[in-house]
């Protein structure tokens, strides 16, 4: 029975009782408590239920690598499923609940996919790939469910998250990650010396295992008060900030570091704090101290609450004064494990034994434990764990040369099993900006390896260090020694040097190094597997990954199967692939795959180790842009008077543009309707401030343009436009737009709406990279103007109604000239050109007398029948007249060609960007889609947008081979009838012909074939 | 997360100000090149581990382009250097023998 003890406890205030619920029920904990220790303390071991198997599970660990006791934690908007109990600060009303099980933790109906699996492997290694395949119907209706109900881990929260988020940018010299022995060490080292010093620790307390253990001194202290006072001085030193509570998350090039800091997990009460800080750190220089995590063994029912690792047993003890169990089992491969065995004697509890498979066995540490009278079973391992919904006992046995458990059976009555195999550096920070490992042989570890590949900065320095047990040194004399001198070389890389000049006193010792009293270590031994006996000798119930329930059994059918690499049997498994990423796992799954390989460890190799460390916040990553911060909103200088007037607006690229404007009682179909007849009969007035705006100037700008575009533009009379297409260097169309001459060395440039940062970016690459000896310069002023399109019959009269001294008579102002002067009192440059195929004008004027030429054309109009129209009516029009829209008839794909554009691609000159991609021999095929026009055999069906037509229509779930595809498709109200274009193989040869476009399964739409200008095939309206 | 600095302006800058453009110095093969010539440099890049040369655009930055000399396997940037140069400059291939002896050269 796990309870608390009546004294101890580190880490706790006894004066401070804390009430939290499990499930429901009220518990009672105290100030200082993880959820973990609470709930030992309250004897609650039974905390979930596994994954796949839907097994008991209590806690295995004390930390972060905790793989069983996840918790849904909180309610209503700020539940969180997921949360390892043993990182979970205690505080008041916390509510906490178990996840994975179906209908209670305690009677869960999914544990009976373990019954099976001990029949028939249905769930063993690769199920998902073997198991569930036919019939097909049955995926949909019957696995998936099923999967995602039994198979999962918490529930996400059902509403939006309402705490708030920040990020928080940091420059150090040296970040140092880690707060235990070795990270203050290395904190202080670098901190003396002078350099701006970051140091963050993942727990709310400093120290590491300084806490828990007792038998280690430092310069006549205990570390835990050795860790304290240094924290302490290094709070105090303005150069060294430090923070608790605070992951590394990653690490990544050039020394840039993501640091979750939980600001408000441990105090949800408080007002005004975000909750989470994503610190985005760069540091010339980084000290990895994350220290060691220590490894399970793997045995059968290794995974039954109770069954924990030694560590984390002695941390319940020392920390949270909490006694796991009264009757405990020992099992390990090395002598740090002995230290548990000592904790537990002390407490109270009985230790039946300790089961070493170390065949003999004499370090420090055990004859502590031999003197007290406790068994010490040398070259035993356990057979098996008995019990149900815990422990109740081990068997045990001696095991064999060839690694099997032999001998006699005996069975040890205990309610606790402390676990080690072994303690392996905490390396996946550094792994992560590409630090390479060497296997240890002699400590049975992974490693830094720097000698193989360490990470470095933009001078090509090493800029990562590891220290202390992070770095393979598990004793506090080697962790000390080790921390202090990458402190030391940290700062002095980033000119901050130790003051080893300073005179030495006479009485100083030689070597400053502090004096360490800890126990004395004996040889670990490399053990990995202990296999039980009868039907589960292969490995079944020798968990090793606990979190995704793979066991030995699972990994070794792996190797059988022909998996043979590390990387693929971690996905054909899952081993290490779980939220917790393997913290306890990865080790002894490798190894297993080594040994069943035959390989060296060394040689099989690790996973690629990926952050984040610990999973952290979707909040947390974010920040603040979320809500409107999310994305900037680009607006024209029209905009409030269109969100006043009723405008619908739709997302162009990075603005806001009204769709229509809605007067009352008119859905957007109406409203459309209404603007498209009104603009072709009378007048409308478009918002097109969003068309994309270039200057361009310099002697060679006519040159440079004739470069960028596919005609000619240098022969352009000043006071003219002309359309121009733009092509990339593969020859395909990326944008258009009109150009106006207006000087004898300048050009304004118009381009899409959503395409003039890219065009700007365009010709500033070839300006700055290609052709850098062409005097010209280009800018981007499409924010500087504002634009309105007139167009319609009246468009002339509702200029002239709102005055200008340009004369816009149809012979001084031709088509496609434009002018400049003012409007309705405003600066203006007046361009007659038209996307709709009316007469029409648009009007630039500066940005801050948008709204006021709106205005008053909008009053002058009023006579004429002016209305506002927006960019469904726009798009219409367009289509209604055969032209073509980028990124509706392009695609990234199409050159100018494929759109009967050749009129617009200059045969005379010499080159231009795309010119001689244009001549591949795909660009060149007869056979490519070409823009047709389409007219449906019934006029009153519009064709779905994108749909295929294809060369012949065949029954249901045949293939159909497409032969092009719908590009624009609208109803237009001015022809009464639906209208599409699209492109389709050799289509300006099929004229006349009626293709099928099937949808939907069974429906098909016939539309026949035609020129894809619709309405004024000659131009006679525009030109009045 | 690399920092380059930007010798256009002199900014030491954190990937996320920059767009990264591809491999600088393609000679560029217009109308008259053969197939073979035009479709090496439109298509096919030499991908060696080690010294690569780039262009980037200090993007949210001073918006100019410029060259940089990095080695893509372990991160070492030997230089960065103006855009409008046809070869690496003299001093960056100098700084990249220094480091890397037996590199196969520009």
């Amino acid at each position: 029975m796990a309870h608390r003890l009546n004294s101890g406890g580190r880490l706790i205030d006894r004066s401070e009782p804390v009430s939290f619920s499990f499930n429901g029920e009220t518990l009672k904990g105290f100030e200082g408590d993880t959820l973990a220790s609470a709930l030992l303390a309250n004897d609650r071991v039974l905390l979930g239920r596994s994954f796949k198997y839907h097994r008991p599970r209590g806690l295995i660990a004390s930390g972060a690598e905790e793989p069983n006791a996840l918790m849904g934690v909180g309610e209503g908007a700020r539940f969180e499923p997921n949360c390892p109990a043993t990182t979970t600060e205690l505080f008041h009303g916390l509510a906490a609940r178990s996840q994975n099980h179906w209908p209670s933790l305690d009677f869960d109906v999914g544990a009976i996919n373990a019954r099976i699996a001990s029949l028939a492997p249905v769930f063993s290694a690769g199920f998902y790939y073997k198991t569930f395949i036919f019939p097909r119907f049955a995926w949909k209706h019957i696995y998936e469910p099923v999967i995602r109900r039994t198979a999962g881990l918490g529930n996400p929260p059902s509403q939006p998250d309402p705490d708030s988020y920040e990020h928080f940018h940091f420059h150090a010299d040296v970040l140092v990650i880690g707060g235990g022995i070795a990270g203050l060490a290395a904190a202080r080292a670098a901190g003396e010396a002078g350099a701006r010093v970051l140091l963050v620790e993942q727990t709310p307390h400093w120290g590491g295992r300084a806490g828990t253990e007792t038998d280690t001194e430092i310069d006549g202290q205990p570390a835990a008060e050795w860790a304290a006072a240094e924290a302490a001085a290094l709070g105090a030193m303005p150069n060294v900030t430090l923070r608790a509570r605070a992951m590394a998350a990653g690490l990544y090039d050039h020394g840039y570091a993501l640091v979750l800091e939980r600001v408000a997990d441990h105090r949800p009460d408080q007002a005004g704090t975000p909750r989470h800080r994503l610190w985005r750190v760069r540091a010339r220089r980084i000290v990895v101290a994350t220290g060691a995590l220590e490894r399970p063994l793997t045995f059968a029912n290794n995974d039954l609450p109770g069954v924990m690792l030694a560590g984390a047993v002695r941390d319940y003890v020392r920390l949270w004064g909490v006694l796991p169990g009264s009757r405990a089992v020992v099992f390990a491969n090395n002598d740090d494990a002995y230290r548990t065995a000592l904790a537990l004697h002390e407490s109270g509890a009985r230790v039946a034994a300790v089961l070493d498979v170390r065949r003999e066995v004499s370090g420090a540490l055990p004859e502590q434990v031999r003197a007290l009278q406790i068994p010490i079973r040398e070259g035993y391992g356990i057979a098996r764990v008995k019990g149900a919904k815990r422990v109740s006992g081990v068997e045990i046995g001696r095991i064999t040369a060839s690694g099997q458990i032999g001998g006699t059976a005996e069975t040890l009555d205990c309610d606790l099993v402390a676990m080690s195999g072994g303690w392996s550096p905490v390396v996946h920070l550094y792994s992560h900006c590409g630090g390479r490992l060497a296997w240890d042989e002699r400590q049975v570890m992974f490693r830094p390896a720097p000698e193989r590949g360490a990470p470095v900065g933009p001078d090509g320095q090493v800029n990562t260090l590891c220290a202390g047990a992070a770095n393979g040194h598990l004793d506090t004399a080697g962790v000390l020694e080790d921390a202090t001198a990458a402190g030391r070389k940290a700062a002095g890389e980033t000119g901050h040097a130790a003051l080893d000049d300073a005179a030495p006193e006479d009485d100083a010792p030689e070597d400053d190094a502090p004096n360490v009293s800890e126990p004395g270590m004996a040889p670990i031994a490399a053990h990995w597997f202990t296999p039980s006996r009868g039907r589960y000798i292969h490995g079944t119930k020798h968990f090793v990954d606990y979190q995704n329930d793979v066991t030995a059994a699972d990994v070794r059918l792996a190797v059988r199967e022909g998996y043979e690499s590390v990387e693929h049997t971690k996905r054909f498994t899952t081993l290490g692939m779980a939220t917790d990423q393997g913290k306890t796992s990865n080790i002894n799954g490798l190894a297993i795959l080594a040994d069943e390989l035959g390989a060296p460890i060394a040689q099989v190799g690790t996973t690629t180790f990926r952050p984040p460390y610990t999973p952290i916040s979707f909040g947390a990553i974010t920040g603040t842009a979320q809500g409107r911060l999310f994305k900037a909103v680009r607006q024209s200088p029209m905009h409030a008077w269109n969100a006043a007037n009723g405008a619908d607006f739709e997302p162009v690229g990075d603005w806001y543009r009204p769709y229509c404007y809605r007067r009352d009682g008119e859905d957007r179909h109406a409203a459309v309707t209404r603007e498209i007849l009104n603009a072709r009969q009378r007048a409308g007035l478009l918002d097109a401030s969003t068309l994309g705006k270039i200057a361009v100037k310099g002697p060679d700008a006519g040159q440079f343009l004739d470069r960028v575009y596919t005609n000619m533009m240098s022969s352009l009379k000043v006071g003219r436009c002309r359309y121009g297409l733009m092509c990339n260097e593969n020859g395909f169309l990326f944008d258009d737009g009109v150009v106006a001459r207006t000087g004898a060395d300048a050009f304004l440039l118009h381009t899409t709406s959503g395409g003039s940062d890219r065009v700007h970016a365009h010709l500033e690459e070839w300006l700055q990279t290609e052709w850098w000896d062409l005097r010209v310069y280009v800018v981007n002023v499409t924010d500087q103007w504002a634009q309105v399109a007139v167009a319609g019959p009246n468009a002339r009269k509702v200029i002239e109604a709102a005055g200008t001294d340009i004369d816009i008579a149809a012979e001084a102002l031709p088509f496609m000239a434009f002018a400049e002067g003012e409007v309705a009192g405003c600066p203006a440059r007046l361009f007659r050109i038209s996307f709709s195929g009316e007469l029409s004008y648009e009007i630039a004027t500066p940005a801050n007398h948008g709204l006021a030429l709106w205005e008053a054309l909008l009053e002058a109009g009023e006579a004429h029948g002016v209305m506002p129209y927006g960019t469904e009516a726009l798009h219409v029009m367009r289509a209604e007249k055969g032209f073509i829209m980028i990124g509706d008839e392009t695609d990234g794909t199409v050159i100018p060609q494929d759109l009967g554009l050749d009129w617009a691609v200059s045969k005379k000159k010499a080159d231009f960007i795309g010119k001689r991609a244009q001549e591949r021999a795909d660009l060149i095929r007869p056979d490519r889609l070409q823009l047709v026009g389409l007219e449906t055999e019934d006029p009153r069906q519009v064709l779905p947008d994108g749909v295929h037509a294809v060369a012949e229509v065949r029954g249901k779930g045949e293939r159909m081979p497409t032969i092009g595809h719908v590009t624009s498709t609208y109803f237009s109200p001015t022809l009464d009838r639906s209208i599409a274009m699209a492109l389709i193989e050799r289509g300006r040869a099929r004229m006349g012909e009626t293709l099928s476009f099937p949808f939907e399964g069974d429906k098909v739409i016939r539309a026949k074939i035609v020129e894809p200008v619709f309405y004024d095939r000659e131009g006679k309206r525009q030109n009045v | 997360m690399i920092l380059l600095t930007c010798p256009n302006c002199g900014a030491e800058c954190a990937e996320t100000e920059l767009a990264g453009g591809g491999v600088a110095h393609l000679r560029r093969h217009g109308p008259g090149s053969s197939d073979e010539a035009f479709t090496e440099y439109l298509f096919e890049r030499r991908n060696p581990r080690g010294v690569h040369f780039e262009r980037w655009r200090h993007a949210f930055g001073c918006g100019k382009w410029f060259h940089v000399a990095r080695d893509t396997a372990t991160m070492e940037v030997f230089g960065t250097y103006s855009a409008q140069t046809p070869e690496p400059p003299a001093e960056i291939v100098e700084a990249i023998r220094a480091r890397r002896p037996d590199w196969e050269g520009w």
